[in-house]
């Protein structure tokens, strides 16, 4: 019982100050914390970034390995996104395998990237219905202090922007590396933005906090186009379709503001991704 | 491969590979009750999408350091069987099978009264059959059913849908083919009387206008959904009441 009085007295107060306007970390409801993204941190990944939103850190790492396509796609690589909650990241965290929450975060940042279609994976085949480059986008949960999915996607998708692919030359049936390195086929950057819902305000961000008393979380996915290319309605609450309609609203704006700090931080070259 | 992109799946007039309208939902039909051992049950075929949902509870915990305080545990289980799709599918539950029992779970519970029922659980099993098409739309839609043959109070029926964009149309409740060759889906879930929407997800590419005509289309099906969701209880409590008067 006890676990659940702080929440309550906490829920209040929270809706509360956002009558006004307000959050206990003294932000705006459509403020989002201060975002910083490190690149290149570790060189034997292909590409890895590490992201903070105020407190929250996560690591994501990309590896490419040669394997097998699927049968219903042979021509097309494959990318695979996968989700690792540390234990130090928070006491609720235990060590083992991947529990519900950490299978749907993966999921969620694998929608995002995929839909958007980041990656050109037409591009990375090597040998036609043998041969094709796998993908690994791990991320690793590092210090949970709310808002996991939105840096969760934010750190794969940095770790992307940077990566370099290996060149492979094929002999006969056999895929060889030269040691060289080729760009990355990419052609967007897409933006995930994570709202909460607590009493009936929208709140962007969510603190650890927050997320605690939430009645339920929207995450939108939004192309550079701004069109929109994921969303996932999380948690046991609900959401009248006016707040959903708002809140897409609110979350696309975010998305620009967000994405020109990637654009910024990674220093792109904007010739380089599509479209861009 | 290259033949299945030929193939038109709307044609110029509008009408979808299975002879459906763009707003038309296919046939459902829902019924309660068809379990012997469960405390509630129902049976939906959906298109050729067939669905079994058992419900268990409201029951003791376990185990019991699970329960919670001040109101049921609600958990769901949803599985696909090994024979439900083309290819055979490893009972053992997926990741996808993951996820999607736990947007189930989070779309049913804001529909259930669980502060009447503290340190118990509520257990919804969903076995899928046969897959075609916006299973979850239609285990959420029987999952209510199943929680209403079981006695459990709720404040509204949890109605669902899917929304497709297919060939740059938005069609109404997508079965697997356009599924698998449109541009995108969203399934909603919606508590109409409540005006609440309890399970929202979309993947593929929408612009904001075809986002905003998708909300209007999945509130229209799901108030169809929801009206077959009525007639299938009242239906079987009307034979459940002629069946006491005959004995």
């Amino acid at each position: 019982m006890s676990q659940r009085i702080v929440p309550t007295v906490k829920r209040r107060q929270i809706i509360e100050l956002s009558e006004s306007g307000r959050r206990m970390d003294g932000r705006t409801l459509t403020d989002y914390r201060e975002v910083t993204i490190q690149t290149g941190l570790v060189e034997k990944a292909e590409g890895s970034a590490l992201v903070s939103i105020g407190g929250t850190k996560v690591i994501a790492g990309i590896k490419f390995e040669v394997g097998d396509p699927f049968p219903d796609i042979p021509n097309e690589g494959v990318m695979q996104v996968g989700a690792e909650f540390v234990p130090f990241a928070s006491p609720e965290f235990e060590p083992g395998k991947p529990d519900e929450v950490a299978v749907e975060l993966a999921r969620v940042v694998d929608r995002g990237l995929r839909e958007s279609k980041v990656l050109d994976t037409t591009k990375l085949c090597l040998i036609p219905g043998k041969k094709v480059w796998i993908v690994h986008v791990d991320v690793y949960i590092l210090d949970h202090c709310g808002n996991l999915i939105d840096a969760a996607a934010l750190a794969a998708l940095s770790a992307m922007l940077t990566a370099s692919m290996p060149e492979a030359c094929i002999e006969g049936d056999t895929v060889k590396l030269t040691g060289k390195r080729l760009p990355m086929p990419l052609t967007d950057i897409p933006i995930n933005i994570t709202l909460a819902k607590i009493g009936n305000k929208l709140f962007v961000d969510p603190s650890f906090e927050e997320e605690e008393v939430l009645d339920c979380r929207l995450s939108v996915a939004f192309k550079q186009n701004g069109m929109l290319c994921a969303m996932q309605k999380g948690e046991s609450g609900y959401l009248t379709p006016e707040e959903v309609l708002r809140a897409v609203e609110i979350a696309k704006d975010k998305s620009q503001e967000i994405r020109k700090k990637v654009v910024e931080s990674l220093k792109l070259n904007c010739d380089k991704v599509g479209e861009y | 491969m290259s033949e299945s992109k030929i193939e038109r799946l709307i044609s110029e007039d509008g009408i979808r590979c299975d002879g459906r309208r763009l707003d038309e939902i296919r046939p459902i039909k829902f019924q309660l009750g068809v379990l012997k051992n469960t405390d509630g049950s129902a049976y939906v075929e959906w298109g050729r999408t067939k669905i079994l949902v058992g419900v268990m509870g409201p029951r003791e915990s376990h185990p019991k350091h699970l329960a919670l305080s001040d109101k049921a545990r609600v958990e769901a289980y949803y599985r696909m069987a090994s024979f439900s799709v083309e290819e055979w599918k490893s009972p053992a539950p997926s990741r996808r099978e993951v996820e999607l029992s736990k947007v189930i779970r989070e779309a049913l519970e804001p529909a259930i009264f669980v502060e009447f029922f503290p340190r118990t659980s509520i257990d919804i099993f969903i076995e899928v059959l046969q897959a075609d098409g916006s299973t979850r739309c239609a285990s959420i839609s029987a999952a209510s059913l199943a929680l209403v043959d079981a006695g459990i109070p709720m404040r509204d029926l949890v109605a669902s849908i899917a929304v497709g964009k297919v060939e740059g149309k938005l069609v109404l409740d997508v079965q697997d083919k356009e599924d698998k060759a449109g541009e995108s889906d969203m399934p909603m879930a919606y508590m109409p009387s409540k005006n609440a929407v309890t399970l929202l997800q979309m993947d593929g590419q929408i612009t904001h206008d075809e986002f905003l005509q998708s909300i209007e289309l999945l509130k229209k099906g799901c108030i169809e959904v929801y009206k077959k969701q009525k007639e299938a209880i009242e239906s079987h409590f009307k034979g459940a009441v002629s069946n006491e008067e005959e004995a």
